[in-house]
C-alpha cells in the first residue's frame, strides 16, 4: 500500500519518525537471530513486514460489533451484587458493541514492557483502548504507537475540560482522551499524626523516622520534592533542580527515615501500620478510608502537589477503532461521566458532569478531590514533558537513588 | 534413559539374531522419538531465548534513538558498565541466597528425617505431614509474601513479642529488614528442600543404622558416618533446587527489603527492564546472572556431587 507523505506537518513528522524506527528495527531483523527471536518472544514480525503502522490497518468496526478496553483495576463503576460494570451494560444496549474490559495495567511501566515490541512492529495487541498516564501517553504518541482519533465520532468530546484539552503531548487531543485525573500529594494516618503535615518536609520530623513511605513513580516523588525546593515543574527544570530534590530523596534514605519507596503497595503498609505518613495518590486514600474506616487524611503540601491524568488511546493495528471512539464518546457524556465518577472518586474529565452530579449523589458535588476547586488547581502543576533522553537520564538517577 | 541404556548395549546384541538387531533399532527409533517432543520444547523456550537475550545484550543505543530502540551491535561495554555498577548487589544475591539455603536445610532436613524415617510404617501421619510441607504451595508466593509482611508488621504480634522480650530495641522492626528478605527467601524455597531430601530418606535403609548402632557407633556418628553420606544426593538437589531460584528472587526483596540494603539482583534487572527500559543493561546482567550460578552450580556438583546428580 504505497503511501505519499501526509499534507499535514505534524502526521508527516509523525510518519518520517515511524521509517526511522523501522529502519533501526529493519536493521536488528538483518542481524541474524537476534531481531527475529525479539519478534518471537512477543509474536510480532520485527518491523520487517511493510504493512506496520496505522495506515494499513482495516478497520472492522462495522462487522465486528466489539471494542476491547485495557484499564487500571478499581477504575470503573462496578455492582457486586451483579458483578457487572453497569455504564458498560448500558452502552451495549444502547449501540450493540460488546465491550470485553479487562484490567490488565498495573503499572505503566509494566505494560509498555509488555506491549512495546508488538507496538513497535505495528502489531495488533488485542486492544483497542488502553489507559496509561499522561508521561507514557506522551512516550507512545511520540513513538507512533497509536492511531488518530476521529473526532466526528466523539462528538461529546468537546465535553472535555478547558485544561486538558491542549495538553503538551497531544495538542488538541487528536490521539488521546482523559480518563480520570488525580493528584499526588501527602497523606498521613490521623490518630498517629495528630498535627497532621503542611509540607512535605513535614515527613522528615524525627518522630516519624522509619515510618514514611514514598511513591516510586517518579514524576510524584520527585515532583513533589522539586515544588519544595521551589521549583516550577511545568517550566524548563533540569538535571541541576532535579539533583537536589535526589539529594533529599538519597538523604532520607540513607538516615532510615523513609522506610521504603514503594508502588500501589503503600497502600498495605498504611493499613499494617508499617507507614505512618507518605507520599500518595489522591483516590486510593479516599478509597481506603472507605474501605478500613476513617483512618486518613490527604492533603496537598503547602509548596504544591503533582496533577496527573490517565488517557484512553488506541493503539497502531486496532481493527476496532471506530466502536473505540463510540464508546468515548459515550463515557464523555455528562450524566456518564458523573456516573464513573461517584465509584471512582477520582477527578473527573467531563465539563458538566458535576451538575450531573446533583441527581446522582448530592454529596460527591463539592468534594474537591472529584470536582477540584480553582483554589485546590492553583496549587498542583503537571510534571513537563521529558524528551527520550531525559527520560532515560532521570530514570535511571531515580531507580539508583531508591537502590535499584 | 532405560531405552538409551538398551541403546549402549547394542554390541552384545551384535552377535545375536538378526531380528533382535531389527527390534534393538526399533526401540532406539522410539528413543529418540520420545526424546523429541523435550527437545523442541528446549529449543524454543530455552536455546532461542538464549540467543536472543545475548544478542540483545550487546544492543546499542543509537543516537536520537527513542525509548526502546536499539540497534544490533557488539557492544561489549554493556558488560562493563553493568557488572562495574551493580556487583555490590550480584555479591548479596549470592549471599542471601546462601544464607537462606542453609536456613532451609537445617529447617528442613530434620523435617524430611521425621517424616521418612522416624514417622516410616505411619503412612496417615506421614501423608498428612507431607501435605502440610507442601501446603504454602496452594496459595500464591506473593500472597504469602505478603502475608509475611503483615505477620512482621511493627504494630504486629511478633515484634511486639521480641520488643517486649529485649530481643528488639523499641523502635526496632522486622520488615524491610535484610532478616526479613533472608527469612522470606528460606520460608518460600523450604519445601524445594525438603521434598528431594524426603525423597531420598524415604529409601534409606534403617537396617544400615541398626548395623551402626550394633558396631558401637553413637548415633551422632552414625548419621555423620551412614545417614548423612547416603542422603548426599538429596540434600545436593535440594541445596541446588533452593540456591538458584532465591539467588534470581526479587519479590522477597522488593516486598520485605528496603531501599539500602536488600536489594538484590532481581530487582535491578527488573528496575532496568521496566523503568529505565534498557534492554541491552537489563540482558547483559541475566546472562552474567546465568553464567555466575552456572558456575557456582558446577563447582558445588564437582565438589560433593555425586554420579546420581549429573
Amino acid at each position: 500500500m504505497p503511501t505519499s507523505p501526509p499534507e499535514d506537518p505534524y502526521l508527516r513528522r509523525l510518519v518520517a519518525a515511524q521509517l526511522t524506527r523501522r529502519r533501526l528495527l529493519a536493521g536488528a531483523g538483518g542481524l541474524s537471530l537476534a531481531g527475529l527471536l525479539a519478534a518471537c518472544g512477543t509474536g510480532g514480525s520485527g518491523g520487517t513486514s511493510p504493512s506496520g503502522g496505522a495506515q494499513a490497518v482495516e478497520d472492522l468496526s462495522e462487522s465486528e460489533k466489539i471494542v476491547n478496553w485495557a484499564n487500571w483495576t478499581l477504575y470503573l463503576d462496578y455492582d457486586d451484587t451483579t458483578q457487572k460494570y453497569p455504564t458498560l451494560e448500558a452502552f451495549t444496549a444502547a449501540s450493540g458493541i460488546d465491550v470485553n474490559y479487562s484490567e490488565d495495567i498495573d503499572s505503566n511501566t509494566g505494560y509498555f514492557g509488555k506491549v512495546q515490541a508488538q507496538l513497535a512492529s505495528g502489531k495488533d495487541i488485542g486492544q483497542d483502548i488502553i489507559t496509561v498516564t499522561d508521561w507514557m501517553a506522551d512516550r507512545m504518541i511520540r513513538l507512533g504507537f497509536t492511531q488518530e482519533l476521529n473526532h466526528a465520532n466523539i462528538p461529546n468530546a468537546k465535553n472535555i475540560l478547558a485544561n486538558l484539552q491542549d495538553v503538551g503531548f497531544d495538542p488538541g487531543r487528536k490521539h488521546s482522551l482523559t480518563w480520570q485525573s488525580g493528584f499526588a500529594g501527602i497523606a498521613w494516618n490521623k490518630e498517629a499524626v495528630p498535627g497532621g503535615l503542611k509540607t512535605v518536609a513535614d515527613l522528615w520530623k524525627p518522630e516519624l523516622k522509619g515510618r514514611v513511605e514514598v511513591l516510586d513513580e517518579m514524576r510524584d516523588t520527585m515532583g513533589l520534592l522539586m515544588m519544595e525546593n521551589g521549583v516550577n515543574i511545568e517550566e524548563n527544570w533540569g538535571t541541576d533542580e532535579f539533583e537536589n530534590a535526589l539529594d533529599v530523596l538519597r538523604k532520607q534514605i540513607a538516615s532510615g527515615q523513609i522506610r521504603q519507596v514503594k508502588g500501589n503497595s503503600y497502600k498495605e503498609d498504611l493499613i499494617s501500620g508499617d507507614a505512618l505518613a507518605v507520599i500518595a495518590w489522591s483516590g486510593d486514600i479516599t478509597q481506603l478510608n472507605f474501605e478500613e474506616g476513617d483512618k486518613w487524611e490527604f492533603a496537598i503540601p503547602e509548596a504544591g502537589g503533582t496533577l496527573w491524568s490517565d488517557n484512553m488511546l488506541v493503539p497502531v493495528a486496532s481493527p476496532h477503532k471506530t466502536n473505540a471512539e463510540k464508546l468515548m464518546d459515550y463515557y464523555y457524556d455528562p450524566v456518564n461521566a458523573a456516573t464513573v465518577a461517584a465509584y471512582v472518586n477520582y477527578i473527573c474529565p467531563v465539563e458538566g458532569a458535576r451538575e450531573a452530579m446533583e441527581a446522582i449523589d448530592p454529596e460527591l458535588v463539592d468534594n474537591p478531590l472529584i470536582f477540584p476547586t480553582e483554589e485546590y488547581l492553583a496549587n498542583v502543576q503537571v510534571v513537563r514533558s521529558l524528551s527520550a533522553d531525559e527520560d532515560t537520564e532521570f530514570s535511571s538517577l531515580f531507580q539508583k537513588a531508591i537502590g535499584v | 534413559m532405560a531405552l538409551l541404556a538398551g541403546e549402549r548395549k547394542s554390541p552384545v546384541i551384535h552377535q545375536r539374531g538378526a531380528d533382535e538387531i531389527s527390534s534393538a533399532k526399533r526401540r532406539s527409533r522410539i528413543g529418540y522419538l520420545l526424546i523429541l517432543p523435550g527437545f523442541i520444547f528446549l529449543l524454543l523456550f530455552f536455546v532461542l531465548p538464549v540467543f536472543s537475550l545475548l544478542a540483545t545484550s550487546l544492543y546499542t543505543k543509537p543516537p536520537g534513538a527513542d525509548i526502546g530502540q536499539f540497534a544490533p551491535a557488539l557492544q561489549f561495554s554493556n558488560y562493563t558498565d553493568v557488572l562495574s555498577g551493580y556487583w555490590p548487589e550480584f555479591l548479596r544475591s549470592f549471599g542471601f541466597a546462601l544464607v537462606a539455603t542453609v536456613a532451609a536445610l537445617l529447617i528442613g532436613y530434620p523435617m524430611a528425617y521425621l517424616v521418612a524415617v522416624r514417622l516410616r510404617g505411619h503412612a496417615l501421619l506421614q501423608g498428612i505431614l507431607l501435605v502440610l510441607i507442601i501446603a504454602p504451595f496452594f496459595t500464591s508466593f506473593i500472597l504469602r509474601t505478603q502475608a509475611w509482611k503483615q505477620i512482621l508488621a511493627d504494630e504486629g504480634p511478633v515484634v511486639a513479642v521480641l520488643r517486649a522480650v529485649s530481643l528488639l530495641p523499641p523502635d526496632g522492626r522486622l520488615t524491610a529488614t535484610a532478616f526479613a528478605v533472608v527469612c522470606g527467601l528460606t520460608y518460600n524455597f523450604l519445601p524445594f528442600m525438603t521434598l528431594p531430601i524426603y525423597a531420598n530418606l524415604e529409601r534409606l535403609d534403617t537396617r544400615l543404622i541398626e548395623a551402626g548402632n550394633d558396631l558401637y557407633a553413637s548415633p551422632a556418628t552414625t548419621f555423620r558416618t551412614v545417614t548423612l553420606p547416603l542422603s548426599m544426593p538429596g540434600v545436593i538437589a535440594g541445596t541446588l533446587l533452593t540456591f538458584i531460584p532465591a539467588a534470581g528472587d526479587y519479590i522477597n526483596s522488593a516486598l520485605l527489603g528496603n531501599n539500602q540494603d536488600t536489594t538484590m539482583i532481581g530487582q535491578v534487572i527488573d528496575s532496568l527492564f521496566f523503568r529505565v527500559v534498557d534492554y541491552p543493561g537489563a540482558s547483559a546482567l541475566s546472562f552474567v546472572l546465568m553464567l555466575a550460578i552456572l558456575f557456582l552450580v558446577i563447582l558445588y556438583v564437582r565438589r560433593f556431587g555425586t554420579k546420581e546428580i549429573l
